[in-house]
């Protein structure tokens, strides 16, 4: 039982960072109706990011959390004003295979620049070792963190995208681009926004996670696809819908990497092709004509 | 240009690339080799993206279960190699088969994405699976034996195997462009264009996707079936995304809208590998540059850029 206890605990934190990334994919499928398969290496961007900030310049670990998803989301500035405005007006597949032309660039690039070797990071003091539970349980201090970022990222998404007046012009862009034009919104700013905001998403990740996993040149491509399934289980484009997809993923590895190690690799995709099966437009999704 | 005219180029490629191996060293024909393969492979896809309008980013995972299926029969059954070719084609058509009856059921947002997070299934599941796969080392150490049909060839000459891989290219290219050019495949195009309009006709679009995605996976499993032997290896990589990438860039490198397009971007790909790997480590740094630029710049290909300069120049001529 209190096994189960762990490995619930464990879903969570899993789930919770997941949240973190797919959201931001979902915010750029919103407003620029393009799926970013860049997204995991703007993460893993986000992770080397931090990792140089620290090893680099020798920042304190709370100042890479706040400057390396900045110093991203300038990045993804450039990216959408050098590359993406190009094929806005384009069909979608045009934009598609831009942001895999991105993938590709951003990869190689952090290969080139980092190497293809493993970096680590360490947690700052005050999130070393672990707390002790009810029950004989222990509880990495770590995990504890995520899942605070994690749930203040959550309540501050949901204030902005209800309560501020910002949030209703990116939701009005997402709905209707020409309308939201005519009603003197400057959507070309709200893409870039959009764009550059889900991309500092994708890095914050990136860099909670850097102290927590292995820094290599593969971590975006994981990631990606678990953001994917995500997406694919909650429904593309829903806001409920990342936060009920990452927690059922989060559940799917923290309960299958305890009960079922060995179909643990094609668990996710089971779930995601069932999801597929009944509900095609994910559990949370909209159904929009396709 | 006039069909007569066209079938005299075609004719005379053909025997051009027949008689590569006493016209040129060995290192080129392992570069044609490989042109060959790949240019079935990007064709196989270009089914799926050119006509039918679907952007797969998981092609890779047919390729790869070609080449698994091809080795570990040589490895060991020993079964000669046209038979073993036939079990990579039906693997991959099998495995699109089971692959798209997911992937072809919403948009083409939702298509993109599914095929490469079930191509990545395939990768992770070669690259785990020990016991079978033999996890990332793959599957080597196997050699080819006879070709089948009681044909006795030498395949371990590269001169022998390209030119059985040129024969069978050229064969499996002729039924490619046999479907994309039937009824069906005009289906396929039209659906591309406009896929309500098609609904509205009576036919289920869904299926016509379906088939379209299964064959391609089909003609991908066999261009996997024939790389095996080549490279002496299958290894997981050949399902990984990054293999998928590669039919993706030689199809908007040549043009999706002409059959030959992926075939001409197959052959500007591997020479193009070959030039820059031999200045730089980075090939895929380039890769992902010259995708982005042809993307936004010259979304319609080499082919398509070339022969619409042409017909503009004509145009101008014409009063």
């Amino acid at each position: 039982m209190a096994g189960l206890g762990l490995a619930l605990l464990n879903s969570l934190d899993i789930g919770l960072l997941l949240f973190i990334i797919a959201v931001g994919l979902n915010i750029i499928f919103g407003v620029l109706n393009v799926i970013n398969f860049a997204h995991g290496a703007l993460y893993m961007l986000g992770a080397y990011m931090s990792f140089a900030l620290m090893a680099g310049l020798g920042l304190p670990f709370w100042a890479t959390l706040l400057m390396a998803p900045l110093v991203v989301a300038g990045v993804a500035i450039l990216i959408d004003r050098s590359m993406l405005r190009f094929v806005y007006q384009r069909e979608v597949a045009d934009s598609l295979l831009l942001t895999f032309a991105l993938l590709l660039i951003l990869n190689e690039s952090v290969r080139l620049i980092w190497g293809t070797g493993i970096h680590v990071i360490d947690p700052p003091v005050p999130l070393r070792g672990a707390i002790d539970l009810p029950g004989g349980l222990s509880y990495p201090r770590y995990s504890v963190f995520v899942l605070i970022v994690g749930l203040c990222t959550l309540l501050g998404l949901w204030l902005l995208f209800n309560r501020t007046r910002l949030g209703k012009i990116m939701r009005a862009a997402a709905l209707d681009r020409e309308m939201a034009q005519v009603l003197c919104i400057n959507t070309r700013l709200v893409i870039t926004g959009a764009f550059a905001f889900g991309a500092w998403l994708a890095a914050l990740g990136g860099a909670v996670a850097a102290p927590m996993r292995a820094i290599d040149p593969g971590m975006g491509d994981k990631i990606i696809i678990e953001s994917f399934i995500v997406v694919v289980i909650g429904g593309l484009g829903s806001f409920p819908g990342a936060l009920l997809g990452a927690i059922v993923l989060g559940l799917i590895h923290g309960l299958g990497g305890r009960y079922l190690p060995d179909a643990n690799l094609v668990l996710p995709y089971i779930g995601m092709a069932l999801v597929l099966l009944f509900k095609p437009h994910g559990l949370m999704g909209a159904r929009k004509s396709a | 240009m006039t069909l007569p005219l066209r079938l005299f180029f075609l004719a005379a490629a053909l025997v051009l690339l027949y008689a590569l191996p006493s016209l040129a060293p060995f290192f080129y024909l392992f570069i044609a080799t490989q042109i060959l393969i790949l240019g079935l492979f990007a064709a196989s896809f270009n089914l799926v993206f050119g006509y039918t309008g679907m952007l797969s980013f998981g092609h890779a995972a047919f390729f790869g279960m070609g080449a698994y299926a091809t080795a570990m029969l040589l490895q060991s059954l020993h079964w000669p190699l046209l038979a073993c070719l036939l079990v990579s084609f039906a693997a991959g058509l099998i495995l699109a088969l089971v692959i798209g009856f997911f992937c072809v059921r919403l948009d083409e947002v939702y298509f993109a994405m599914l095929t490469l997070a079930f191509g990545m299934m395939v990768f992770g599941v070669a690259h785990q699976w020990r016991s079978v796969t033999n996890g990332s080392d793959g599957i080597s150490g196997f050699s080819v034996g006879s070709l089948g049909l009681g044909l006795d060839f030498t395949l371990g000459n590269p001169a022998v195997y390209y030119r059985v891989v040129l024969v069978i290219v050229v064969l499996a290219s002729l039924a490619l462009y046999r479907i994309c050019n039937s009824s069906f495949g005009l289906i396929l195009r039209a659906i591309r264009q406009n896929p309500e309009r098609v609904a509205f006709c009576g036919l289920n679009i869904r299926l016509y996707r379906l088939a379209a995605f299964t064959i391609a996976g089909g003609f991908a499993g066999l261009a996997g079936g024939l790389m095996a032997p080549f490279l002496r290896i299958a290894s997981p990589e050949l399902a990984h995304w990054s293999t998928s990438a590669e039919p993706v860039l030689m199809t908007i490198l040549g043009g999706s809208g002409y059959f030959l397009g992926p075939f001409l971007g197959a052959g500007v790909f591997v020479l193009l590998e070959t030039w820059i790997t031999s200045l730089t480590q980075s090939w895929m740094l380039f890769l992902g540059i010259i995708l982005a630029l042809m993307v936004m710049f010259f979304r319609r290909g080499l082919l398509g850029t070339v022969l619409d300069a042409l017909q503009a120049r004509r145009r101008r001529r014409l009063p």
